[in-house]
């Protein structure tokens, strides 16, 4: 419960890849799993496609938490983006860490095409755990411009 | 006609943009006969009330280096803001925080606790601390404030124009002085001056090749070889995250880049910049294996944002408020 009486709803971004991910998603709407719908997915080609810069810039606009989900190992329709973005996502969390974000707010996930279930329960659990961590709190107050830009993104 | 007005600044720094400026050698003759220096305490006698009787608009350029620290930093920001024309962030400090943004990485509190209690240098008996404002007898004493976030110089006042590097490259400082000199149109808005619109890997001479790195080494742990990129060789170097504009002083030297030139043009945040780069280049693709070699970092943070903590996105370490 926030102070205002309501319900923390934590603002989850969702890089999904393409091939897998996505249509994993894709799935398990036509299939009406239900799921939490805080996730804003952003349709990528590729989770080698994701500069860790998108990953802050989600941050830095208000995002409680991101979620980067792509095909199994081995399966990536490039070959090896799906392993060049843990290896970001491995270096990333040392960073926020130091920075003193809590690293569960970037979450990796393997969601093939078909597992419909597996991307509802995923987005779902996510959202829980950010709603249990509470409000991403930048201290941006320092740079006034970086807070109008929040706002207006603010849902 | 009256020559032109020129003032230099530093407010957190250490002096070593002041020696870059010096550094332009008999140079220097030229620029004291062509401008009026109005202030600059470094090197000759002024006061803050010299400035403050100056009509505001009346310094044409201000060379501003050292970042925003204190109180007294913040208002001489605001002083010579209302009093020049053209305000530059002068050097690191002023454009990205340098190393005195890595304080960021802690609080106020840690920082005096450490200087004016634990360090093995202190001796602190009767556990005095800085106090803004102080009674004594004879009235009352004000030293400034230390702020708890160091910030940059664009992050209090609104700036015209940047110049980086830990120092600015004297070759840079003279050209950019050359050109003011000569009359030269103003660049844009914002613009980066005195550096390149590329990489620092764009200045480096070495032999690129395929990079898999199985493991980092610090600088001292091996002897790199010259001709070879040093990121090829595991040695952490900063050359892809960092403008171009040194001329790739340190890579020539066989130490690896640092950074200090601060982000590549269009880059908002240069150590995640360079997380990308570095993930690219480890050749494991197991969790645990990737974590193994991800340790040999030693200080990821300190390591990747050296010069740039307080302009990057998360501007300092998150304090959960109490």
């Amino acid at each position: 419960m926030g102070a205002d009486g309501k319900r923390f709803e934590p603002r989850v971004v969702g890089f999904l890849c393409n091939w897998c991910s996505y249509t994993g998603a894709d799935l398990a709407g036509t299939s009406r799993i239900k799921s939490a719908p805080n996730l804003r997915i952003i349709r990528v080609m590729c989770t080698g496609r994701v500069d860790p810069s998108f990953i802050l810039r989600a941050f830095q606009l208000g995002a409680d938490g991101v979620l980067v989900a792509g095909c199994h190992p081995g399966d990536c329709h490039y070959q090896e983006g799906n392993f060049k973005a843990l290896r970001r996502v491995l270096l990333l969390k040392r960073i926020l860490r130091e920075f003193g974000i809590d690293e569960r707010r970037l979450r990796l996930e393997w969601i093939s095409a078909s597992e419909a279930q597996k991307f509802a329960t995923a987005s779902t659990e996510f959202t829980e755990e950010l709603r249990a961590l509470g409000p991403l709190q930048l201290e941006t107050s320092v740079i006034a411009g970086h807070q109008e830009v929040a706002q207006e993104v603010r849902l | 006609m009256s020559r032109p007005r020129l003032a230099l600044y530093w407010a957190a720094s250490c002096g070593g943009c002041e020696i870059a400026v010096l550094d332009i050698e008999e140079k220097i003759l030229d620029v004291a006969a062509f401008f009026d220096i109005v202030f600059w305490p470094c090197a000759m006698d002024f006061k803050y009330k010299d400035v403050e009787a100056m009509p505001d608009g009346s310094i044409d350029v201000c060379l501003f280096n050292g970042a925003i620290r204190t109180s007294e930093n913040e208002s001489m920001a605001q002083l010579l803001r209302k009093k020049s024309k053209v305000l530059v962030a002068f050097g690191s400090c002023a454009m990205d925080g340098c190393i005195p943004g890595l304080a960021n990485l802690t609080t106020r509190e840690d920082i005096f606790h450490w200087v004016y209690r634990e360090s093995p240098s202190t001796m602190n008996t009767e556990d005095v601390q800085p106090t803004p404002h102080f009674t004594v007898p004879e009235g009352e004493l004000e030293i400034p404030e230390f702020f708890a976030t160091l910030r940059t110089l664009a992050q209090v006042v609104p700036v015209d124009y940047f110049i980086p590097g830990c120092p600015p490259q004297p070759p840079q400082i003279l050209s950019v002085i050359s050109a003011i000199m000569q009359g030269a149109a103003l660049p844009p808005a914002g613009a980066v001056l005195g550096a390149g619109e590329k990489t620092c890997c764009d200045e480096c001479g070495r032999v690129r090749n395929e990079k898999r790195l199985k493991r980092f080494y610090r600088p001292w742990e091996i002897e790199p070889k010259v001709e070879e990129c040093l990121l090829d060789q595991g040695i952490i170097c900063m050359g892809p995250a960092t403008r171009s504009g040194c001329g790739a002083l340190c890579v020539k030297a066989n130490m690896p880049c640092r950074g200090c030139y601060g982000p590549a043009p269009n880059v908002m945040d240069q150590g995640v910049k360079m997380v990308s780069a570095l993930s690219s280049v480890i050749d494991a693709e197991d969790p645990s294996e990737i974590n193994g070699i991800l340790d040999q970092i030693a200080d990821p943070v300190g390591t990747l944002y050296r010069f740039s903590v307080a302009n990057s996105v998360f501007h300092r370490k998150q304090v959960p408020a109490t």
